[in-house]
């Protein structure tokens, strides 16, 4: 057992933050969250030259031949920088997918120009009424028609759909009633695509296909077997989601503990006060916890270990834990911190919205309790 | 990072899981809760220690087994999975032993490591007093030199242990004129000197496993200091941090449980969405709490005293096992209410006694108060109030 970071990695973290705490101010995450695409091509374009997109994929596309468990420090830099943009979509949701399913074909020609940052994907998922993150409620349909499916329907929510070039699209395959992950393109004139406003400012997507042909060659794995591959997207898409909410939370405490050595009430420093001290505590006792059982989750599915457990505690840890973390940063801020004069909303608005995204912790609960066989 | 055992760590545990298994086969004993400190049963402790599992991390020179944190934490983690009467030798083991390697005399060493090893030499601890809780260093028991000797006077309270144990590890105050942090320090002296005193204390749970000691004009001889006079006290916080670093903070009353899942499986109470959804919230924390704890354990393998991250596993985990005792008490209803030697008790009243025993929890070995004080003045960097 270890739990430091490995020089490597130690790099990576320091790389990412220098470059996000020059390149990602909240005055660009607040340009970004008003602007109509929600990215600036310009820092895609840096990002794509430092290697990010391609850090976990192998050489031969490529990448930068590490793991998800390397991926998942660079996350955490991006949740602590607020970093705007497609980088999630495109590598957790899109990219590594293709890895994992794809024929040697669909790799060569999808996955260099992801990693080049030509390229923008996204997963289309969700849907109205959804309920639940597993391909069990998926409704859309794709049927036969000569040597195309035809996608019908409406997916919800689907982060960065109105700027990606490709939407992985989980779709039930008639007349087999089985799941299916299409690679579609995301141009196509069928689709009508319209941006939610969301909490996070961030971009989801209502993503309509209107009888949407997309060739045959473009299954991504095996035709109607796609239950459990949606359950591993998941899963990582968890799991990255976390790593991000690790670096959240770290800054809130980070920024927590600086104001309240900072702030004088009753001529002492506000941390002073055992009361503030001890919301502090909670806090790292929160977020080491969300961190540890994170990373603990990232080197399973690094490592290729089965971690549908491991996962759920996670993810269900760390969206309440984060809920408890942002409340008490706001308590000891106290009024400057429900201001869009200081950066603490940017935090509690993307904590919320991660508690939400790939199950929140009700959800994983359940699947906790199979785990435990009750 | 690598949150994986090698192959003779989980061989390690397996044995552990073996031995453990065949001494509740053998009816030597039946899990209960909070055994790793009610549980006095030296022919247990001497079985453990023919195992060679006490003073696993001390060095091999004085008898101990050279290996890490990480394995004593298999071990411990264990015992306490199966509820193990390990209270005699808990202490030495966890904290007495290495603050004799670290700060004992060569003759200490040689005198007091092999018993504890040997599962013989069983160590109460004398430190909380009447009046000195929290505030540990006001504690007011007097160490007087006269001659070779000095001479102790005073009270100690919660000195777990009862009867069985034959040693008392003691902080008294040796210089009364210094600062009250400065004035203290550490003894081992045999439990069966003239002028000790040891009353029991009955606690919430109806169990004797605490004492109120008694020192009456004690004559100890100087040979049982340990470490430096008058820095007792700095020694003892480090020995603080390892008495709050263990798994025992988080599975005290793991049999609990086990039974009450158990209990709802076959109830078939687990069907119901509000167990389902509290069961699997409590598994959720508890690998929380069990991941805080490993930290610890890799935090001390290198060489540090585990002050702000023990202060946390303990602070988060008897905060856990109150929340255990809580639900199981409101899964059981009426049911829970009965003890263990009641008709019809359910899960062997382990439920209710834990839900008692639970409220000292996060009182013993620093409150919790205490501990988040520490994690947000030393690990944070607020300023004292």
């Amino acid at each position: 057992m270890k739990l430091n970071l490995t020089e490597e990695q130690e790099m990576i973290k320091k790389t990412a933050r220098d470059f996000l705490v020059d390149k990602c101010p909240k005055t660009f995450v607040t340009q970004m969250e008003e602007s109509e695409t929600g990215y600036s091509k310009e820092l895609w374009k840096e990002m794509a030259e430092l290697g990010w997109m391609g850090l976990a994929f192998p050489e031969k596309y490529g990448g930068g031949d590490m793991n998800f468990l390397d991926l998942a420090v660079l996350l955490e830099e991006m949740g602590r920088a607020c970093l705007p943009g497609p980088f999630f979509s495109t590598v957790v949701l899109g990219g590594l997918p293709i890895l994992d399913l794809g024929n040697e074909e669909q790799k060569q020609e999808y996955l260099p120009k992801l990693i080049s940052g030509e390229k923008i994907f996204t997963l289309a998922l969700t849907e109205p009424g959804y309920q639940n993150y597993d391909a069990s409620s998926v409704t859309v349909e794709a049927s036969p028609d000569g040597g195309n499916y035809i996608i019908n329907g409406t997916k919800l929510f689907v982060p960065d759909a109105h700027i990606a070039d490709y939407l992985l699209c989980v779709a039930r395959t008639k007349p087999e009633n089985g799941i299916t992950i299409f690679l579609a393109d995301a141009k196509n004139p069928s689709i009508d695509c319209a941006i939610l406003k969301t909490v996070a400012g961030d971009k989801l997507c209502e993503v309509v296909f209107n009888k949407m042909p997309v060739p045959k060659a473009n299954i991504l794995g095996q035709l109607s077997q796609g239950s459990n591959m949606v359950q591993n997207i998941i899963e990582r898409a968890a799991v990255g989601k976390c790593c991000e909410m690790v670096g959240n939370i770290q800054q809130v405490l980070e920024m927590t503990v600086d104001y309240a050595k900072e702030r004088k009430q009753f001529d002492r420093p506000i941390g002073s006060f055992q009361i503030i001290q001890h919301y502090c505590a909670d806090m790292a006792i929160d977020i080491d916890g969300a961190r540890f059982s994170t990373y603990q989750a990232a080197w399973m599915l690094s490592e290729g270990l089965p971690c549908t457990k491991e996962v759920a505690i996670a993810k269900a840890w760390i969206g309440e834990a984060s809920q408890r973390v942002v409340a008490l940063a706001h308590q000891i801020h106290g009024a400057i911190g429900v201001t869009k004069e200081h950066d603490l909303h940017f935090y509690t608005r993307r904590a919320k919205a991660a508690e939400l995204a790939f199950g929140d912790a009700d959800f994983y609960r359940e699947i906790v309790a199979k785990e435990m066989g009750l | 990072m690598d949150f994986g055992f090698t192959e003779e760590q989980t061989k390690f545990r397996q044995e552990v899981r073996n031995f453990l298994e065949e001494e509740i086969k053998k009816g030597y004993w039946e899990p209960t809760c909070d055994a790793w400190i009610q549980g006095f049963d030296p022919e247990f402790s001497k079985r453990v220690a023919q195992k060679g599992w006490i003073g696993l991390t001390w060095p091999k020179e004085y008898g101990g087994q050279g290996l890490s944190y990480i394995d004593r934490l298999i071990l411990t983690e264990e015992m306490l999975r199966y509820g193990a009467p390990a209270a005699c030798h808990w202490f030495a083991d966890r904290q007495i032993g290495g603050s004799i390697v670290t700060y004992g005399t060569d003759e200490q060493k040689r005198e007091l490591l092999p018993k504890i090893i040997a599962g013989e030499a069983y160590i109460g601890l004398g430190m909380s007093e009447t009046e000195a809780g929290c505030d540990l260093a006001s504690l007011q028991t007097r160490a007087i030199e006269e001659g070779d000797n000095y001479i102790i006077n005073g009270q100690k309270t919660w000195t777990s242990g009862g009867s069985f144990v034959n040693y008392f590890y003691l902080l008294a105050r040796t210089d009364p004129e210094a600062p009250k942090h400065r004035g203290i320090s550490e003894f081992i002296i045999p439990a069966d000197l003239p002028g000790i005193n040891r009353i029991p204390m009955i606690d919430i749970t109806g169990t004797e496993a605490w004492n109120d000691v008694f020192f009456d004009e004690v004559r100890v001889p100087k040979k049982c200091l340990i470490g430096e006079k008058n820095r007792g006290f700095l020694q003892a916080l480090e020995q603080l941090d390892y008495e709050r670093s263990g798994m025992e903070r988080l599975m005290g009353n793991y049999p609990l449980f086990d039974a009450i899942v158990q209990f709802t499986k076959e109830d078939k109470l687990s069907q119901g969405t509000i167990i389902r959804n509290k069961l699997a919230q409590l598994r959720i924390e508890f690998e929380v709490g069990r991941l805080l704890i490993y930290r610890v354990a890799l935090v001390m393998d290198e060489g540090r005293a585990p002050n702000r991250e023990a202060a946390m596993s303990k602070a988060y985990s008897t905060a856990f096992e109150q929340r255990l005792a809580k639900i199981a008490m409101e899964i059981l209803g009426p049911y829970g209410q009965l003890v263990s030697n009641s008709k019809l008790a359910p899960i062997r009243g382990l439920a209710v006694h834990s839900y008692l025993a639970s409220k000292g929890y996060s009182l013993q070995a620093g409150t919790s108060e205490i501990l988040k004080n520490v994690l947000a003045t030393r690990g944070l960097g607020l300023p004292s109030s």
